[in-house]
């Protein structure tokens, strides 16, 4: 058993206004038990009840989703909706001290659909959401704007019954329409992602619901990746000591090996942005290095790099598909390096001490394009490291335990890693802006986890 | 006058009996007429010594050559003549540091021996595996299990082996033989491991 504690983390502290946080939470047997957030800059948000207990279990997913957005306070009402029936009362108090705190308390009374806005500013609230049945398979979800004292949004959508396995994925584009609805992004409820345990692929939602193998179980899989559009994944088997790269289909759960694969050691697939080109590692005798191959037309073989005394590996494109990160031990060690998605330019990308800066791997470009995850060896262990793309400023993230394996959520400020802070590996998701931290998945030997793209809504949620 | 090129001529075949230390040399038959007696025994004593010389070399290098035959022999032979013996010596692993894919020293006797039992059997194939600890990333020990599969070929085909006999895969820390998390099962994991392909029915004693 590890000793955990409180930790007083130092780190450089350079020019950029994202990627404020750190992993500061204690964390004692994988339960969260300290956060430092950033005050003040979180909207409060309720997620009404209801008289359809059908729908209670929308609103606890949806909740959720909401909860680990992280972009709000959750407020929770205790009991039942008889606060929303009561009436506005004076005496409720001073205006919330969280949210816009614009103290916009002469709504008077109840206003669009009956909502008493007063008395949910007065619970701290700049948002509340109801879910509606609206019909026999479908839903309305109110978004309303509480300091506005107006309904913000009307979200009427088919949700699928309960026990169908699209159930979850609809309440999650719901979560999303939330977020949007309130904050104009994005969100990520509706996302999954691959990891690897026992060799095997797997699947889970970003809630930490509805884990599914995707892979064979007879060749060990390493390296699961996405494509862009979320609707394909890449990953690598072993095949009687070669390394094969499959492209799955995510509706048909059909796959086809990689044209040109199969006679070698070839690992890390990475899709580039357009889905046209799948970009490897190959491992043959002279060395390992990076290739593309034209999977659309399943042709055309290119070899990025020429290592010979040194191995090339772990490519990751840029958003727009113009560059390729990747890891090179041309210094000797490995570090990270970056290249024209055509192989030419190649130089240094994440700085280093050389004799003293440890190993480091694992890239991934995040999806804004604004910086670069990668693991580095620091003091005989692994953490998670950030490169601003831009400034080219290093910065750790992470220092409890052993952490790796980072991947970015769509929204490019979640992460999720594998670390041992609870005493085994496991999978965790980070908030680079709170630096709240929770884990995934609490199953020892998962790894190698690939966050999707957000998730079409055409593609059927069963894989 | 004539010392000079007699003493060329003997140097010649000095040289020449040096260069293949197997025969017998034939000894130079003396000249008849001419040159002093004094400077002929001279020439034939130099003649002898380096004679003498080239000897002590050849015989020097093969009894180095039979000991380090006989001690590969003798480890063979310790273990038995059968084909699970040879196959047991072929197996034997070799170890590496941490981070590292060169073959060190100890190690050399080891890939030896391996040498030994391929050009023994000629229909013998081979495929090597590296293999790492779990310490370092698990996509970059892919990579560095290939430079530790190809060091060892190297090694193979560098003291005469057909490269085509040596096939070379990576399982990075995908199979670890000591599951443990300490220094101990980490030095055992760091490996190449050495299987048949083909040609192992029956194998020869090198």
């Amino acid at each position: 058993m590890k000793p955990v504690g409180l930790l007083a983390i130092v780190v450089a502290v350079y020019p950029s206004s994202r990627l404020v946080a750190q992993d500061t939470s204690a964390v004692d047997r994988g339960v969260r038990i300290g956060i430092l957030y950033r005050p003040g800059v979180r909207p409060g948000i309720v997620i009404l009840t209801g008289r359809a207990p059908a729908l209670d279990s929308v609103r606890t997913i949806m909740a959720r989703d909401i909860d680990y957005s992280d972009r709000f306070e959750l407020i929770t009402l205790p009991g039942s909706d008889s606060i929303r029936l009561a009436a506005p009362s004076p005496a409720l108090g001073p205006p919330p001290a969280a949210g816009t705190g614009t103290g916009k308390t002469s709504g008077g009374a109840a206003s669009a659909g009956g909502l008493n806005y007063p008395l949910y500013q007065a619970l701290g609230a700049d948002f509340a959401v109801a879910v509606t049945p609206a019909g026999a398979d479908s839903v309305v979800v109110t978004v309303h704007d509480v300091a506005g004292g107006a309904v913000r949004r009307e979200v009427r959508s088919r949700l699928p019954p309960l026990t169908d396995p699209g159930f979850r994925m609809a309440v999650h584009r719901l979560s999303d329409r939330v977020v949007e609805a309130t904050l104009g992004a994005p969100g990520i409820a509706a996302t999954r992602v691959l990891f690897v345990m026992d060799g095997k692929a797997y699947v889970i939602d970003q809630d930490g619901a509805d884990r599914r193998l995707v892979s064979s179980t007879d060749h060990a899989a390493m390296s699961p990746a996405w494509a862009g559009d979320g609707r394909r994944f890449s990953y690598m088997e072993f095949w009687q000591g070669h390394g094969r790269l499959f492209v799955q289909d995510v509706a048909s759960g059909k796959r086809a090996p990689v044209a040109t694969t199969g006679q070698a050691l070839d690992f890390t697939p990475a899709f580039s942005p357009d889905g046209k080109t799948l970009a490897f590692s190959r491992a043959i005798e002279e060395g390992t290095d990076i290739y593309t191959v034209n999977i659309k037309d399943g042709c055309c073989l290119q070899r990025l790099t020429v290592g010979r005394f040194y191995d090339n590996l772990s490519p990751t494109y840029s958003p727009d598909g113009q560059r390729i990160a990747f890891v090179s031990t041309r210094a000797g060690l490995p570090q990270i390096y970056v290249m024209a998605a055509d192989g030419t330019d190649q130089q240094l990308f994440a700085p280093f001490d050389y004799g003293a800066t440890g190993s480091s791997n694992a890239p991934e470009w995040s999806p804004d394009g604004q910086a670069v995850a990668f693991h580095r060896d620091v003091a005989g262990t692994l953490q998670v490291f950030v490169l601003d793309v831009r400034t080219r400023a290093v910065r750790q993230l992470t220092s409890v335990g052993r952490n790796e394996d980072p991947t970015w959520a769509p929204d490019s400020r979640h992460m999720a890693f594998v670390s041992d802070r609870s005493g085994y590996r496991q999978l965790w998701i980070i908030d680079l802006e709170t630096g709240r931290i929770r884990p995934l998945l609490q199953q020892s030997g998962a790894r190698l986890p690939a966050w999707s793209p957000r998730l079409p809504e055409t593609a059927p949620s069963t894989p | 006058m004539k010392r000079l090129p007699l003493l060329l001529l003997s140097g010649l075949a000095v040289a020449a009996v040096a260069a293949c230390p197997g025969k017998k040399p034939e000894t130079p038959a003396p000249v008849s007429a001419g040159p002093d007696a004094d400077s002929l025994a001279r020439a034939q004593k130099a003649h002898d010594d380096s004679m003498k010389a080239a000897q002590d070399e050849a015989d020097r290098r093969a009894r180095e050559d039979a000991e380090r035959r006989q001690k590969t022999a003798d480890s063979l032979a310790g273990i038995g003549r059968t084909t699970d013996a040879v196959k047991t010596i072929l197996g034997t692993m070799i170890h590496f540091d941490y981070d590292k894919a060169i073959i060190r020293g100890g190690d050399a006797a080891v890939l030896d021996q391996k040498v030994a039992i391929l050009q023994a059997n000629p229909a013998l194939r081979i495929r090597i595996s590296g293999h790492c600890d779990e310490r370092g990333s698990d996509e970059y020990n892919l990579a560095l299990g290939n430079r530790r599969a190809t060091a060892a070929k190297q090694y193979l085909v560098s003291h005469g082996i057909d490269a085509g006999r040596v096939e070379t895969v990576s399982y990075g820390e995908e199979r670890p033989i000591d599951p443990g998390h300490n220094e101990e099962a980490w030095a055992k994991n760091r490996r190449d491991e050495v299987d048949i392909l083909a040609g192992g029915d029956a194998l020869k004693q090198p």
